[in-house]
């Protein structure tokens, strides 16, 4: 069993050293100071900065990627002009989204309507907060990340359905029905997958997790309970692919029919927050995917000791983006790769394939755990 | 059923959804252009689609009126823009019947070429955004990107890409360059090698298979009650084609198959396109074997006159049969022009096809038919 | 596929063969991509303004309408209005005017850009070869008084 003995390094670090701090500031100030208070609360605004900078940070890099690699998919360039292969191309856009009038047309619900693009960057926040970047580089450690994690994706789809209802289109309604529907199916498998490597690992959080795969490289789950970790694996890519609402099973968004679907009606910001809440969400997927999977921080060790000491003194929060970002190519790939199913055909999926392969493979988790049918 | 809106028929379902309309269209990503659908659904299922056309109507037939027979060539580009070349010939072969012009062996093998060329890049065009309705946005590029090389042979030969007015009467308007037949062998050489890669991509995926395959069934009957043509008509089993059945140019002796399924369903519709690419390859590449030298013009005759009656000439296009039926009078214009477009007979079988089915599938039907708008409205 | 057509033995095929022939044709349709996306040759894109000197149309392209002309600037029209009844379109006004010695030649050639769709027909209608189309293709303007333009740019000879 896995206790969190490692000290959170940014909650932690000010925990305990800011009131050793205090003590070198001048006596009269000393006495205005509620120590572990102020302490708790450079603590809090240092997390808060810290999961902006990690939540919006990718973004820009993300968008940019898309790019490159569709464009590169379909024998084109993609965005040149601005700075040296269209580096820049993204402050022009964000530029041109924030100058744009945040207009709501007549008979929308106002206060849903708004009430929509904020609650759609909740949830990829919470999610983030829970991720281990690297030894001890985490917000928090829950030892219920995982039920969280699937709790909070809830918000997902409630953004999508108000969006859908409050905009008062029937595209956009349509649309906010199908993703309800869409994504309250893949929840399960998603929450099942999710579920067996928690059985596997023997730790809901994730830094058990990454811990039970600390060692070379075949102790990462996809590797260490073999055919059984690959196929979760790739039943956790498709099960997320319809958690994010991305293509090929954006059936929400769905520009060929429902032109757009729930954010049809946006415009500007309140638009570019369901972009950004699209972008953040495909890197907190890849992260859990990282963690759950790949092995999170940990160097792919290959087990002779003079390679695995280099690879070692390599910090794990490069590790760790290096498999994320492999992840994030891994999704872009299958965005521009495969034709979108029918709704109704994507609830068949779900339901008479993902369903029973994965409840088919929480048995077998089973029988791996209680025989011990690891690789060494 | 007095309160329904105009153009619906069906009687109410009875069921736990109301019903309500959609207006697809005349604006949507994937009508093609302003064709506007107004679709009646209980939930996601359509119980009836009801086509609106006429947002780009220019008036053609009737512009004609007052134009000369050469410049008629002209407007015919203007209805299907993704093969002009094609709607050029069937206007010439109209007026060549009617004026009695014979046309030489060469220009018939420049003709027969160039059409096929432009089958293919139709063709091209219809794989790219069936894939790209469908949501495989790569797709749509992929096809593009080999039409846009059939289109720069047209640039090379008739001086536009698009709107390629090459055609005349008694042959073509001026001769090919010396470069034009090695440039289509090194073209059809590209394009066997692309097919294939292509064909992978998406012929066999499962999610295009699942939604087209039994989707929007089109029965033989039903295909010849709405005048379906082309491959439509071809993939319910009509075995008609009027490079087979009623030969024009010098169709008659080349050897090509007229690729015919019986489903009637996207899928089929889907196949037979790709059958015809590779049978136009066929056709271009014995063309090019037999290519003749000689002249590529009859004869000059810029404004010439039709003797009085009316004449018919039908060819079959990339999207079906493309007719021509001219009326004169004896004068330098003609008194009436009337053009049969594929299209049109096409479309106005998507209420049949789609009957029963989800929003997501008018989308694959309408791809399937590959309608082009302006050759609808003209 | 309607599954409601199947019975249980055939939706039991068709539901084991999409589980197995559908991974690999998914994989097979990867393969493509991945294999365009790795190869920088492939792409077909240019790098339009910045190409702008290496690029050449081809010779037959219909851009905008021009007189021939030698090189004192004189062209060959006649001004017989061969083109002006060829145009579909009526973009062509042929404007004669007397010489001195009282013979019919050009004035003025007014080209109406706007209305234009290079179709070609004037420069195939014109038994001088007194016209023919430029190779230019960037037409933007903001003022529509700019496609209205006078081709001779001396009178004709006759």
């Amino acid at each position: 069993m896995y206790t969190p003995s490692n000290p959170n390094i940014v909650g932690d670090f000010v925990r305990e050293w800011v009131p050793n701090l205090v003590a070198y500031l001048p006596a009269t100030v000393q006495g205005y100071i509620p120590s572990a208070e102020i302490a708790a609360l450079i603590n809090v605004v240092i997390c808060m900065v810290a999961m902006g900078v990690a939540g919006i940070g990718p973004v820009p890099v993300l968008i940019y990627m898309e790019r490159k690699i569709c464009a590169h998919i379909q024998c084109r360039l993609g965005p040149m002009r601005l700075g040296p292969h269209g580096v820049l191309q993204l402050a022009a856009d964000i530029m041109k989204l924030l100058f744009k009038e945040v207009y709501a047309p007549k008979s929308v619900q106002t206060f849903l309507y708004y009430l929509a693009p904020i609650l759609v960057v909740t949830a990829p926040f919470l999610n983030l907060c829970m991720i281990p970047f690297g030894k001890n580089l985490q917000v928090a450690d829950l030892d219920i990340a995982i039920p969280f994690i699937i709790a909070v994706n809830g918000f997902g789809i409630l953004s999508t359905m108000l969006a859908g209802w409050a905009s008062n289109n029937k595209y956009s309604l349509i649309s906010g029905m199908r993703s309800g529907a869409q994504l309250i199916s893949y929840e399960v498998s998603f929450a099942l997958v999710l579920l067996l490597i928690v059985m596997l690992a023997g730790s809901a959080s994730l830094g058990g997790i990454t811990e039970s795969q600390s060692g070379n490289f075949w102790d990462w789950w996809i590797f260490k309970a073999p055919v059984l970790g690959l196929l979760a694996f790739v039943m956790f890519l498709i099960s997320s692919t319809a958690e994010l609402n991305r293509a090929p099973f954006d059936v929400a968004e769905a520009e060929q029919e429902l032109t757009g679907g729930h954010h049809t009606e946006y415009t500007g910001m309140a638009f570019s927050m369901f972009y950004l809440a699209e972008y953040i969400n495909l890197f907190t997927t890849c992260c859990v995917a990282t963690v759950c999977f790949l092995g999170g921080y940990n160097a792919p060790c290959i087990g002779i000791a003079a390679v695995d000491g280099i690879l070692n003194m390599v910090p794990g929060i490069v590790w760790f983006l290096a498999k994320a970002f492999f992840m994030v190519v891994v999704y872009m790939m299958f965005r521009w790769t495969f034709v979108r199913p029918r709704t109704d055909l994507l609830m068949a999926l779900e339901w008479k394939f993902l369903l029973p392969v994965n409840l088919i493979m929480l048995v077998l988790g089973f029988v791996f755990v209680a025989f011990g049918l690891f690789l060494p | 059923m007095s309160n329904l809106p105009p153009g619906f028929r069906e009687p109410s379902v009875e069921g736990e959804f109301e019903e309500y309309y959609l207006n697809m269209g005349p604006q949507h990503p994937s009508t093609h252009g302003a064709l506007r659908l107004v679709i009646r659904l209980t939930g996601e299922t359509i119980i009836e689609v009801v086509p609106h056309l006429g947002y780009i109507h220019r008036g053609m037939e009737k512009q004609a009126e007052n134009l000369g027979y050469t410049q008629y060539i002209m407007m015919s580009d203007r209805q299907d823009y993704l093969t002009a070349i094609q709607n050029n010939l069937g206007v010439c072969l109209a007026l060549e019947k009617g004026a009695g012009i014979g046309v030489p062996e060469r220009a018939e093998y420049i003709r027969v070429i160039m059409t096929e060329l432009g089958r293919i890049a139709s063709h091209l065009v219809f794989y790219a955004c069936y894939g790209g309705d469908l949501g495989g946005q790569t797709v749509l590029l992929y096809g593009f990107k080999e039409r846009e090389m059939i289109h720069d042979i047209f640039e090379e030969v008739t001086g536009q890409r698009l709107t390629t007015n090459f055609f005349r009467p008694g042959g073509s308007r001026m001769d090919v360059p010396d470069t034009f037949i090695p440039r289509v062998k090194a073209f059809l050489a590209h394009l066997e090698k692309t097919l294939p890669d292509y064909d992978r991509l998406l012929t066999k995926n499962i999610a295009l298979v699942e939604r087209s395959v039994g989707v929007g069934k089109l029965t033989k009957e039903q295909a010849l009650a709405y005048g379906c043509s082309g491959p439509v008509a071809r993939a319910s089993g009509v075995n008609y084609d009027v490079r087979k059945n009623d030969p024009y140019s010098i169709y008659s002796s080349l050897d090509f198959n007229v690729p015919v399924m019986y489903n009637g369903d996207c899928y089929d519709r889907y196949l037979i396109r790709w059958q015809e690419m590779y049978e136009s390859i066929k056709i271009i590449k014995q063309c090019i074997e037999k290519f003749p030298a000689g002249p590529y013009r009859s004869k000059e005759k810029p404004n010439f006159k039709l003797p009085a009656g009316s004449f018919y000439a039908a060819s079959e296009t990339a999207k079906g049969l493309y007719g021509t039926y001219v009326v004169s009078t004896g004068g330098a214009n003609p008194y009436r022009i009337h053009t049969r477009s594929p299209s049109f007979s096409n479309v106005s079988a998507v209420n049949a096809m789609a009957k029963g089915e989800k929003i997501s599938d008018l989308v694959t039907i309408l791809a399937s038919i590959d309608p082009v708008i302006p050759e609808i409205d003209r | 596929m309607n599954d409601k057509e199947l019975n249980t033995k055939e939706y039991a095929a068709k539901y084991i063969r999409n589980c197995i022939e559908g991974p690999i044709n998914l994989l097979k349709g990867l393969t493509v991509t991945t294999k365009y996306m790795l190869n920088p040759k492939k792409i077909v894109t240019e790098q339009y303004p910045e190409n702008k000197a290496t690029l050449k149309m081809h010779e037959r392209f219909r851009g905008n309408l021009e007189m021939v002309e030698d090189e004192n600037g004189d062209n060959k029209c006649t001004a017989c209005g061969m083109c002006e009844r060829a145009c579909p379109n009526a973009s062509i006004n042929v404007l004669p005017t007397k010489n001195i010695a009282g013979k019919k030649v050009l004035g003025k050639y007014i080209y109406h850009f706007g209305s234009c769709t290079q179709c070609g027909l004037c420069v195939e209608a014109c038994p001088f070869g007194a016209i023919h189309f430029a190779q230019g293709f960037e037409f933007a303007a903001f003022n529509p008084e700019e496609f209205e333009r006078v081709l001779n740019k001396k009178e004709g000879r006759g």
